[in-house]
């Protein structure tokens, strides 16, 4: 009796957290669709004309393109760095190991302002200017505790008799590493290419200060968000974002299942 | 040569190198210009490349940055306790009190893929003076007037942040509960403690690892937050980083921005070390 009592009290605290963690998320959406421009209850009626707006501004669509140029190439650089260094952690014992694992997994922890000054300062003083070169050259570094990470847990477990095998049968280590290697981990590769480009996608603060005059997405809904007028299409343009980045995610969660299950 | 990338060592050294000098050099570098920049003077658009202590002696007299650099400190303070408090018990069921773990971690882990910047600007939404709280709570004729005390302070910043820090409190802690061995909490009731004795003397100080690195993880980028404080701080609630930023850009003075960005740095390091020593000698207490 004690016992179930006990059981329900967490109970409906975690489903209270849950609704706290999901109001801000469902809200966008909700008033998305309102046809009104104040963002208040009671709701006005149902209207899709904010989302049919969207398609019709040029400053929006370019920047909609930069984050997706921003987001390919930062997911394939910091992909594949993390590729080799998850490899290297989880296969070899070498000296440095736990250095260069926690040095990686650094950009995780530093604010953001820092990170982004710090950039901003160095690129000027070499020489480059803000573009989405920079902005990419940032995210990669932001993007890649998440790649290592994922492809880490792809790499564990994996069976290294699998190569061995390949290699006694004759092939080169380029080869074993293309036709056993890479097929195995493959689904932990695509969910650390999704990952990484979701990370991108959404973030604000080092494209900010990074990308001059080429701005990606969230810098856009940043210069959007002072225009009262201009709100119910940037509610518009929010829910699509939390739509593909929560659908992105679930797709790479579903590859990073895949990817652990197979190397069992 | 050759040799050497056939052993373990060279291996492994040569497939992390990539990474990790990436990493190193993206830190290393920015930091010591960073330094240089912050004994030099902003000359209108040129940089006066002498060396001196101007602005670190500005930083230091200067009220304002003192105000918010404490402000900074006490609202990331605040946030880091607010979020693992909260998010305690969440971790304690899903480790404890449920058999779909899976499932809820998926489920606390999802709203925090969807944009930051996005999910601030919800709360901004919902704490306005004509937001959404104000009418949902005057059409349920629950109060008359909307209430003020909701956005553009202190404690707006902390809900958004400990709403936005949730999922990196709940996984650690998630991770140290499910650690603990359950015999040993078997042995601790069969040694005559009462649950309460049980939690505060055998399963809380087993988490204790968990709970610092929770704090740390969101202690550390919350200090240097820009977007939350920016959006949903109003005057009362601006931090370090929207001073920083406007060294950087309206102000152009980067210089002092760079002074800046280092003794936040500096204080977040201090604090969170602080932290460490202090927890792991109560933590030992305990025990």
């Amino acid at each position: 009796m004690t016992k179930a009592f006990r059981f329900s009290w967490l109970l409906v605290y975690a489903i209270a957290y849950l609704v706290f963690l999901y109001l801000p998320v469902l809200l966008l959406p909700l008033f998305s669709f309102n046809d009104g421009t104040i963002v208040a209850f009671p709701l006005k009626g149902f209207t899709l004309k904010w989302y049919a707006q969207l398609g019709q501004q040029d400053t929006l669509l370019q920047a909609m393109v930069n984050s997706l140029i921003v987001g390919s190439v930062t997911a394939l650089m910091a992909t594949s760095l993390g590729l080799f260094a998850a490899r290297a952690y989880v296969r070899y014992r070498f000296t440095g190991r736990e250095l260069s694992e926690g040095l990686v997994m650094l950009p995780l922890v530093i604010p953001g302002i820092i990170v982004a000054s710090s950039m901003l300062v160095l690129f000027i003083s070499i020489g480059l200017k803000p573009s989405l070169a920079t902005v990419i050259l940032g995210h990669v570094f932001v993007a890649l505790p998440f790649s290592v990470s994922i492809m880490k847990s792809a790499f564990d477990d994996f069976d290294q008799s699998l190569e061995e095998a390949a290699f006694d049968l004759g092939e080169s280590v380029v080869g074993t590493f293309r036709r056993v290697t890479l097929p195995i981990v493959a689904p932990g590769i695509v969910a650390s290419l999704l990952v990484t480009f979701t990370v991108s996608f959404d973030e604000f603060v080092l494209a900010f200060f990074l990308s001059g005059n080429s701005p990606t997405l969230p810098v856009y809904i940043w210069s959007q968000i002072r225009f009262p007028a201009k709100l119910p299409n940037t509610l518009a343009l929010g829910s699509l974002l939390l739509l593909s980045s929560v659908l992105l995610l679930l797709i790479a969660e579903y590859f990073r299942r895949r990817s652990i299950q197979s190397s069992d | 040569m050759a040799r050497v990338l056939r052993s373990e060592t060279g291996k492994g050294l040569a497939l992390s190198a990539p990474a990790t000098l990436y990493v190193g050099l993206l830190v290393a570098v920015p930091l010591c210009i960073l330094v240089a920049y912050s004994f030099w003077t902003q000359t209108y658009v040129e940089i006066d490349r002498t060396l001196t202590w101007a602005n670190y002696q500005e930083a230091f007299t200067d009220p304002l940055v003192r105000h918010l650099m404490i402000r900074s400190v006490a609202i990331a303070g605040a946030v880091t306790l607010a979020t693992v408090c909260l998010a305690y018990p969440i971790a304690y069921f899903i480790a404890f009190r449920t058999q779909k773990k899976t499932l809820w971690l998926l489920l606390i882990t999802i709203p925090f893929w969807s944009s930051y910047l996005l999910r601030v600007f919800s709360w901004k939404l919902i704490l306005g003076f004509n937001g959404v709280l104000n009418s949902a709570l005057i059409s349920l004729g629950l109060i008359q007037e909307p209430l003020t005390f909701l956005l553009y302070n202190e404690f707006a910043v902390v809900l958004t942040l400990a709403h936005a820090w949730a999922p990196f409190a709940i996984l650690p802690i998630y991770v140290s509960l499910q650690k603990i061995d359950r015999s040993v909490l078997e042995a601790a009731t069969d040694l005559g403690c009462n649950k309460l004795e049980r939690f505060v003397r055998v399963t809380l100080p087993l988490t204790v690892p968990g709970v610092i690195a929770a704090c740390l993880i969101i202690f550390i980028p919350t200090v240097g937050d820009y977007v939350t404080p920016a959006l949903v701080g109003g005057s009362q609630g601006k931090m370090v980083a929207n001073l920083i930023q406007v060294q950087f850009g309206a102000a152009n003075n980067w210089p002092l921005g760079a002074t800046l960005s280092l003794l936040a740095m500096l204080s977040v390091g201090c604090v969170a070390i602080l932290f460490v020593v202090v927890v792991t000698a109560l933590g030992r207490r305990i025990r």
